[in-house]
């Protein structure tokens, strides 16, 4: 029978602690590939969407156009909420792999709170367009442009509920190998949905603005 | 081997120089991207470009300062995974744009 050392254990003892903690375990490094396996499929998820998007970019139906429609104060706004959420998300591990348990939950919260921030933001210009009459089925230009930033929306708000729930794991548990692999792969994802948040900040709302 | 191990422990700093460094370049880009998208004075395809240019600069400072790209306890099979992802993502978008191009309704 495994005790609860066993299946939680600390940095003790683990590789001299030549290794981040969330490698030190047997299925920590594994979970790790996996996960970047993962990003490598949703960059194709994101491809296709994208793909749509500048196919059907003119296709406008005599509705509103790219340019019209995006205002350069909100999707800044959008953009440098991101941008800080996954600086600060990168603190978080920073201040995991030093131990620092406290600094870790700060981080962590704080990382979370841009991320409601920015969702907020997000669901406010959507809101804007439907009531300016620039609803998803108006063309097919905004049918590809809402699923397109509606699908980065929907994962950055699932990363959101999953973040919390590390940050109540981490409360209780503390910063174990367990905990340290999950932490890191959070920041992973989140760093993630802002890489895919500079395309469509340059492809989506940045080519509306030049065209 | 891994990179980027930090052993300060309690008396390292609030937020290192690294990624404080990556966190300004990412601003950086971000900003002088908008300035040029502004500024008007290139044509479309020049300003879309140097603007891609600038997108995949800024996922490389995501990558390098951020997401510890270069870490693993063995072979680097992630990289070989993102980089298939991401030849995949250029098949399907330029591919699509390029095989639309034959579509006269298409500008």
């Amino acid at each position: 029978m495994t005790t609860v050392a066993e299946k939680r254990p600390t940095n003790a003892g683990h590789d001299g602690g030549r290794l981040p903690l969330e490698y030190t375990r047997h299925e920590g490094p594994l979970n790790i590939l996996g996960f970047w396996i993962f990003l490598a499929t949703d960059v194709v998820l994101f491809a296709s969407l994208f793909a749509t998007y500048f196919v059907l970019r003119t296709h406008v139906d005599g509705g509103p156009t790219d340019k019209e429609l995006f205002g350069i104060s909100g999707f800044t706004i959008e953009t440098v909420l991101l941008l800080t959420s996954s600086f600060t998300g990168s603190l978080a591990v920073y201040a995991m792999r030093n131990g620092n348990k406290k600094r870790l939950l700060g981080w962590l919260i704080v990382t979370l709170l841009l991320g409601i921030a920015f969702v907020g933001y997000e669901l406010h210009e959507f809101l804007d367009y439907a009531a300016e009459g620039a609803t998803m089925q108006r063309s097919a230009f905004l049918s590809a442009f809402f699923t397109l930033v509606g699908t980065h929306g929907a994962h950055v708000t699932f990363g959101i509920i999953w973040m919390a729930s590390i940050i109540v794991q981490i409360a209780r548990y503390g910063i174990d190998a367990i905990n340290a692999r999950k932490t890191f792969i959070v920041s992973l994802y989140w760093h993630f949905l802002d890489i895919i948040w500079i395309f469509i900040f340059t492809t989506v709302y940045m080519m509306g603005v030049v065209s | 081997m891994t990179n980027g191990r930090m052993q300060e422990g309690k008396h390292a700093p609030l937020i290192p120089m690294k990624n404080f460094v990556g966190y300004l370049l990412s601003l950086v880009l971000t900003f002088a991207a908008l300035a040029l998208g502004m500024a008007h004075v290139l044509s479309f395809g020049a300003v879309m470009l140097i603007m891609l240019l600038l997108a995949v600069l800024q996922v490389v400072v995501q990558l390098i300062f951020f997401m510890h790209f270069t870490e693993s306890d063995g072979p680097r099979y992630h990289i070989v995974g993102l980089a298939l992802g991401a030849f995949f993502a250029l098949c399907v978008i330029f591919g699509s744009i390029w095989i639309m191009t034959f579509n006269s309704q298409v500008h």
